[in-house]
């Protein structure tokens, strides 16, 4: 065990422990007549408005993972980790319109989940529970990548024990996250969202005008790293993306930004403010959070340029990439404003660990517990469900981290992107139109998942030796459709998400074609032209927290 | 929950599913409803960011600018880009829900915010 850095851990300690008191005083935070309702406690009383949501949807979907990883990424791979920047560069002017209807349809019929729309939409109990565990499957490995960044933060800083020692810090700090969660919902991070992203922004403009000075620039950063590149046997690498992976960048940025607002917690964040407006003013202020990701993620050139190498993790006994940004910080800054940085990472995991896991506690809420186990539950019978279901959520990612590998949750993450993708025909296209018939989901569903789950347990890495589930870029030599191959012996990558989600889009057409022609019945539509567009003010709105 | 409260919808044949007419009519009422898709030709500014997807238009190393690649700068300014476009439509399209949807759902009294 090496020294502890106690200037560090001082600093990280104190402002951890103001964030934990905002999170229990977050209940009384513009509270409403009671919290026992899903609407107050699962989405914040659906009244946030615009700078609430700017911070909580910021700190939601720019996750301390993402600020830890993606730096990694560019350190290990180059360009091709800079896809971070496009992904979230696209995803605005690509979600702008659906996610208004959204808003609209949910804020009409009080739902509080995306399968709690496509419930209403289609009368189909059973494709709505496809997408409540889709989005249950794909939160949890998500949220133990926050105790990934967490951890990441706090090896550095000379808690680095090995076994389940090493965890137990880890394991204190989830506990208060989950019990302030408990008492406050959504309401908690909102606030500490305010905390978090600020420090974010200090560290990161301060780290990326600071750095390039005491390294040379940014002309010279970026030679070091190409030299460095040159010099790896690895002919993928580079400051540049090269011939065989320029579509794996491009389809990967246009899924990845495809399935982030299929996420559930990405859906909670936007449920709960309070209009239209909020949204649609937020969908152009949140770049600025793209911005920021975009310098972070050349943190990992200037890594490059300052000779930091990874720290080894002394519980798994292998050097841990992601605590580059925080080795990063610790070898260039002085210890009080290091110990800020690490504050604003570890913070960062925490709003969206409990944004994540609000968000799986009210799908198994609202469309497994509703659905199958008591129908008749009451309001507040659901929101002391939802309760609970948050931290058995919360506990199940920490044992991720403590039992199983945490290479297995980045496995898993990186598979739940792909799954997510394949709730994209129930729940983005059905905002558009139901044409596609229910079943005919179902069956698109089952085709995307099963092949896209095939074709990522077919890529292997050759650099590390793990022959299944080593990454989500697909040869295209390597696609075969019943043994066909239509790319030929291609070697240009693509990312498996969309991949699936073809193959998940052409079955559905095509089976909706034949259930038409055979007149077979679907569930009825409980949604109107007009709910699509339902804004806050709407004489006859529904009330809030009280069905 | 559909079934609880969806008593407006109790005439809809769910067989009789006719989703390539732009729009239908709410039962009872007479006011054309269905999915009320708005079209604006102002959103097609939206498919401008997505160039930024057509990797080809910057994977070069000169010319930098402040030292950044090409591949870099050109991709940072695609944020502007994508804002710029959001934002004009936001301006463009913003309040144009009363004049369309409400009117025919609620006549003119209900067209007040």
């Amino acid at each position: 065990m090496s020294g502890i850095h106690v200037t560090e851990l001082l600093v990280f300690l104190v402002l951890f422990a103001g964030v934990a008191v905002m999170g229990f005083l977050a209940a009384r935070w513009k509270s409403g007549d009671t919290m026992e309702h899903l609407d107050e406690w699962g989405l914040g009383g659906r009244k946030f408005g615009g700078w609430i949501t700017w911070f909580l949807v910021g700190g939601d979907l720019y996750t301390a993972y993402t600020f830890v990883a993606v730096p990694a990424l560019v350190f290990g791979a180059g360009a091709i980790g800079f896809f971070a920047l496009p992904y979230t560069v696209v995803l605005y002017p690509i979600v702008f319109l659906p996610v208004l209807r959204l808003w609209s349809v949910s804020r009409s019929h009080g739902y509080v989940t995306p399968a709690d729309f496509v419930r209403g939409r289609y009368g189909s109990p059973t494709l709505a529970l496809l997408v409540a565990i889709t989005g249950i499957v794909a939160t949890m490995p998500y949220i133990a990548l926050q105790l990934v960044g967490l951890e990441a933060v706090l090896r550095t800083m000379g808690i680095n024990a090995s076994g389940f020692i090493g965890h137990l810090p880890l394991f204190i700090a989830f506990l208060v996250l989950a019990l302030y969660t408990y008492k406050s919902g959504l309401r908690a991070p909102a606030l500490i969202a305010f905390v978090k992203d600020g420090l974010i922004y200090v560290v990161i403009i301060a780290a990326v005008i600071y750095l390039p000075s005491k390294l040379g620039g940014w002309g010279s950063i970026f030679d070091v790293a190409s030299a460095k590149f040159a010099a790896t046997p690895s002919p993928a690498d580079g400051i540049l993306l090269t011939r065989n992976n320029q579509l794996q960048y491009a389809t990967l940025a246009l899924g990845s930004a495809l399935a982030l607002f299929l996420y559930p917690h990405s859906v909670t964040g936007i449920l709960a403010s309070r209009g239209r407006n909020v949204i649609k003013k937020n969908m152009i202020a949140l770049p600025a959070y793209s911005f920021l990701l975009g310098l972070l993620a050349l943190l990992g050139y200037a890594a490059i340029a300052a000779g930091v190498t990874p720290i080894m993790n002394n519980s798994t006994g292998r050097p841990d990439s992601n605590t580059l940004v925080p080795a990063l910080f610790d070898s260039q800054f002085s210890s009080w404003f290091a110990g800020i940085a690490y504050a604003a990472i570890g913070i960062g995991a925490l709003v969206p660990a409990a944004i994540m896991s609000i968000a799986a506690a009210n799908l198994w809420t609202r469309n497994i517990y509703k659905e199958y186990i008591d129908k008749h539950a009451t309001p507040k019978q659901e929101a002391r469900q939802a309760k609970w279901a948050s931290l058995v959520v919360k506990f199940g990612a920490v044992a991720f981290i403590l039992f199983i590998d945490p290479q297995f949750s980045i496995d898993l993450q990186l598979i739940g992107g792909v799954m997510i993708l394949q709730t994209l025909p129930a729940v983005a296209i059905a905002l558009y139109t139901r044409w596609l018939h229910s079943k005919a989901l179902i069956a698109g569903w089952v085709v995307g998942m099963g092949w896209g789950l095939y074709l990522l347990w077919t890529i292997p890495n050759p650099a590390t030796g793990k022959l299944h589930f080593a990454g989500s870029a697909l040869t295209l030599s390597k696609l075969s459709i019943v043994g066909w191959h239509p790319f030929g012996a291609s070697t240009v990558q693509i990312y498996v998400g969309v991949v699936a989600l073809a193959a998940n889009l052409i079955v559905a057409v095509v089976v909706t074609v034949v259930l038409r022609a055979a007149k077979v019945a679907d569930g009825r539509d409980a949604t109107r032209g007009a709910d699509y567009h339902a804004d806050e003010g709407d004489p006859e709105l529904r009330e809030i927290a009280v069905h | 929950m559909s079934d609880h409260n969806s008593d407006h919808n109790e005439e809809r044949d769910p067989t009789d599913w006719d989703s390539r007419l732009p729009v239908d009519r709410i039962e009872g009422t007479g006011h054309l409803a269905g999915n009320a898709i708005q079209f604006h030709w102002w959103n097609l500014l939206l498919l401008i960011p997505l160039l930024m997807l057509i990797t080809t238009l910057y994977n070069s190393d000169e010319p930098r600018l402040f030292g950044f690649p090409a591949f870099y700068w050109i991709q940072f300014l695609f944020v502007f880009v994508g804002v710029a476009c959001v934002a004009l439509v936001f301006l463009t399209t913003g309040s144009r829900r009363h004049s369309a949807v409400r009117r025919q759902e609620r006549g003119q009294d209900g067209g007040e915010k």
